[in-house]
Parts: C-alpha cells; structure tokens; sequence
C-alpha cells in the first residue's frame, strides 16, 4: 500500500476530502460573514443561526410541503434572506449609528433567539435529512471512493462562491457595494438608495448562509445548534483571512478546511485546534489577517 | 426669474455644535458663484447641508421649484444636484472607469462618455486603473467627470484646485468654462480667488457661518484687499 510520511494513501486523502468538504462550508459562510461586515460594519453573530434555519428550512419543506432537496436549495435561502431583510430593516438599522458592539451583541442575541425557538420546538438532537436521489452512490475516483453527495457540496459552493465574487468584482450592483464599503454618504449622495443596498447586503449573507444551512443538511444531522459548533470556527476563518476581505475569506475557508483535514493524518489530537493556533499566528504576524488592508 | 437654488437662514449643527448661523444665498441658472472664506468658516458646511448629507439643519432650501428640506439624500442627486467632494471621494476598490459610470444618470442631458473623455483626456488612458493610483489632479478630473454624466443642472464643487500644480488648476479653470457654456450650474467653494475671478459670476465671503459680503465679479478689484484681509492671504 502506498504511504506518504507513514500515513496511508487512502486515509490521506480521505481526509484531505473531509476538509475540503469542511472548507466548503467555511468558505460559503465566512464569505456572507465577509461581505455583511464588509458593508454593514456588523459582525455578524447570527449567522450559525441563519445557516441553521437554512437546514430545517429544507428539512421542514421536505415535511411539511413535500418539497424536495431541490427546491429547497432555493426556497430556503430565498426565505431566510426575507427574513434577514426583516431583522436588518426593523432592528440592525437603528444600529449602525452606535458603537459597533451593539450590532454584535444584538445579533448574538437574535443567534441565541432562534436556537431556543428550535431548541423548545424540534429539541436538541439532530434529524436525518436524506441524501437527493440524484446525488446518492460514490463514484471510483481511482485512488479512492467518493460519495457523490460530497462532490456536489464542494463544486456547488465552489459555484456559489465565484457568483458572489462576480457580482461583487464584476457588476454595477457590485460596484455600489464596493463603493458604498468605502464611503457610503458620498455613494448615497450620488443617488444610490443606500439603506436599502444594506438591507439586500444583509440578505444577501443570510440566504447565503442558508444555503450552506441545505447543503449541509444530508451530511451533518438537522440541529438547532449545528450553527453554534461551526460559527466559531468560522469567525476563525474570517480573522485569518481579513475582516471584510472576499476572497480571502473564500480562500482562507477552503485552506484552513483542509488544514484541519491535514492535521487530522499526522496530529488527529490537534485537529480541532488547528485553526485557532492559525488564527493566533497570523493575527501576531499580521494583525489585519492574510488578505486584510493594514489600516 | 426665479433663482435655481434658494438658501434662506439655512441653519446646520455638527451635533451640539451650531455651524451655520442663517445662511442666504442664491444661485441663477446657468450662473457660476464662489463662496470665499477662511477654514473653518462652514463653506464645505454649506455645500454638504444644501446636498443633504448634514441633516441636522433648519431653514429653507429650494431647487428648481422643489423644497428640498424633507427629501432624503439619495433624491438629491435625482432632483438634480450633483456634489464633488473636496476630498474628492474616488473609490479605490473601484477602477477609473467605474468610479466614472457609479453615478446614475438623473436626467437627459449629461455629457456622453466621448465628450467627457475629450475633455479629459488622461483618463481615457487610464480607464483600467484603479482610481486612486491616479495623481491628485487626475483625480478631481475624475471626480468632476462622473458628475457631468449624470445629466444634472447644478454642481457643488468644493475646493477643486486645493494642492494641485498650476497647469492643472488652469485645465480645470477651461472645464469649467465649458461647463458654463453648456448652462451648467455652480457653486464653487474656493480660497484661491485668483482662480475664482476667472471663472465665477459673482461671489459671497463667508464668516462665521454666515454669508457676510455679495459682490459680482466686476466689483473684485474693489474688494481686494478686504478679501486678503479675511481670507488671510
């Protein structure tokens, strides 16, 4: 059997996978995070909570309605971003004017909110959601086995990912939010309705959220504190790649994601601490992260 | 005539601090004016509350008919004011050519990207750079140009030549010419009256947060030396 170090081929890459499917999931949701913050100025400490809601949207579809995966890979973001667009309009906009603090004690509040709402209705353990017909079985890659589900989560964040950027890097829509990141009175006086640019930024992240919240749904169980465990993580990824830095964000998810799948091979009682002796790193080298401005 | 834009007893406070004491003034169609004072005087004061981006103010203010008090401050671009900021405000995640086009277009009427390019040549060249890798003059051509795409009837513009070279200032003297040739509305913030006087109809001398001299511009050379007094040049 092949062997890289003493570790076996398969187990290798086998975990190389697991990260680059974790880095998926951190890339989707520190690239939200990065872009509401980017904008809002908001650290964003709901967004676990979104991702969650993204998950039993799919699951509750699938229950109530009978809707299946598919729709639900819209459906949910579609209606987790209203419901972003709620909170931004009714709550996180009388904010903006204070000290920072209050956007995020405010969202840490809301995460704590909606998870006890899940948390007394559904309890705390987790519900199967099962894999779409579709993408069941695994595919002989040669070297290994792959699930066929865990291909799918990775190009279609992939996918998602690369829309966002190009929105953002490419359109006129993107411009005004670049724009509006940088100054936002000047962009309003030029006659853009920037409160309401804000409050489709802030969707915008939850759907996104949300639609991390589906994909994850067949390969973690359905459960209200599914956002909790990987929020924290995520804030991790956030602060390596720079506050506010998109595609730092979305790289730095996938690095560290695969980071920690590494570590796993060589040092598995390190691996869920990998990614914060990273953070710590990085923030004595370079303070404003790996792709942040120095201010 | 009415006047395109009407200030009266336009007051404005930066939090509990009171700047503007009851500003008047008026601007014709078509006409340029410059409003001379001192730093700290409340000229950018003015210009940024008449946009709208000051809101705690009081008083009236009325463009082209419209009461301008209530409206928020993306409708004041649409009403058709157009406002380059004396830090003039070019985005850096944003490349020349789209820091020019950021702006929507308000009205009919705005100069078209080839005519703009014409009169600013450089920026032509340099369509693909990031915007602030341009030099400061380059700059506030730029910060200039997007404004007159956007087809709107009166620029408030605030210092355009501060730190810029001579041959700059003396191109941007000639785009203002073009622009009142074409009918364009100004109100031109300004220390610098030896640029003023060739370019501006009429003048007001800040103090204070009032408006405390009007005089039109054959009248300068009277004035002379009371402005070198309260400008202190």
């Amino acid at each position: 059997m092949t062997t890289i170090l003493g570790v076996p081929l398969q187990a290798l890459l086998g975990q190389l996978l697991v990260g680059l499917i974790n880095g998926s999931f951190y890339a989707l949701l520190s690239l939200g995070l990065a872009v509401i913050f980017g904008l809002l100025r908001v650290i964003n400490f709901a967004h676990g909570a979104q991702y969650m809601l993204g998950a039993f949207a799919a699951l509750l579809l699938l229950k109530g309605l009978g809707l299946n995966y598919w729709f639900a890979l819209v459906l949910a973001p579609v209606l987790v971003g209203l419901f972003g667009a709620v909170i931004e309009r009714l709550f996180l906009s009388r904010l903006y004017k204070l000290d920072p603090l209050y956007g995020l004690l405010f969202t840490f509040g809301l995460a704590l909110t909606i998870e006890g709402v899940f948390r007394w209705l559904y309890g705390s353990s987790g519900q199967p959601y099962s894999v779409p017909e579709l993408l069941r079985g695994t595919v002989n890659l040669g070297f290994m086995f792959l699930p066929i589900y865990r291909g799918w989560v990775v190009i279609a964040s992939l996918v998602a990912c690369l829309v966002v950027w190009f929105v953002i890097e490419r359109t006129k829509l993107g411009a005004y939010l670049r724009a509006a990141t940088e100054n936002p009175v000047l962009v309003q006086a030029f006659g853009i309705n920037v409160p309401l640019l804000l409050t489709l930024t802030y969707a915008l992240g939850a759907a996104l959220a949300a639609f991390a919240g589906v994909l994850a749904a067949p390969i973690y169980q359905v459960s209200p504190l599914m956002g909790t465990n990987l929020i924290i993580v995520v804030f991790a990824v956030v602060v390596v790649g720079g506050m506010g830095s998109i595609l730092g964000a979305v790289f730095t998810g996938y690095m560290l994601g695969i980071a920690e799948g590494l570590t796993k091979v060589f040092f598995p009682e390190a691996s869920n601490i990998v990614i914060f002796v990273i953070m710590a790193i990085v923030l004595l080298l370079r303070p404003a992260g790996l792709f942040g401005k120095e201010a | 005539m009415n006047p395109l834009l009407e200030v009266s007893d336009l007051q404005a406070w930066y939090g509990e601090s009171h700047v503007l004491h009851g500003v008047n003034l008026h601007v014709n169609e078509g006409e340029t004016i410059c409003i001379l004072g001192r730093n700290g005087m409340g000229k950018t004061t003015t210009l940024r509350t008449i946009m709208g981006i000051l809101r705690k103010r009081r008083g009236t203010i009325r463009f082209a008919g419209e009461d301008m008090m209530g409206v928020p401050l993306h409708r004041s671009a649409r009403a058709g004011l157009g406002f380059v900021p004396e830090e003039r405000g070019i985005f850096a995640s944003l490349t020349v050519d789209e820091n020019m086009t950021l702006p929507p277009k308000v009205a009919e009427g705005g100069m078209t990207s080839d005519e703009i390019y014409t009169l600013f040549p450089n920026l032509l060249e340099r369509r693909g750079s990031q915007g602030t890798k341009l030099s400061g003059g380059e700059q506030q051509m730029l910060a200039m140009a997007r404004i007159l795409r956007t087809g709107c009837r009166c620029i408030l513009l605030d210092e355009p030549t501060e730190g810029l070279a001579p041959v700059i200032i003396q191109r941007i003297g000639d785009v203002l010419r073009t622009l009142k040739a074409r009918g364009m509305t100004v109100v031109l913030v300004e220390q610098n009256f030896r640029f003023a006087e060739k370019v501006a109809d009429r003048f007001y001398l800040m103090d204070h947060g009032q408006m405390v001299e009007e005089f039109p511009t054959a009248d300068l050379p009277q004035h002379r030396d009371a402005l070198h007094r309260a400008l202190g040049v």
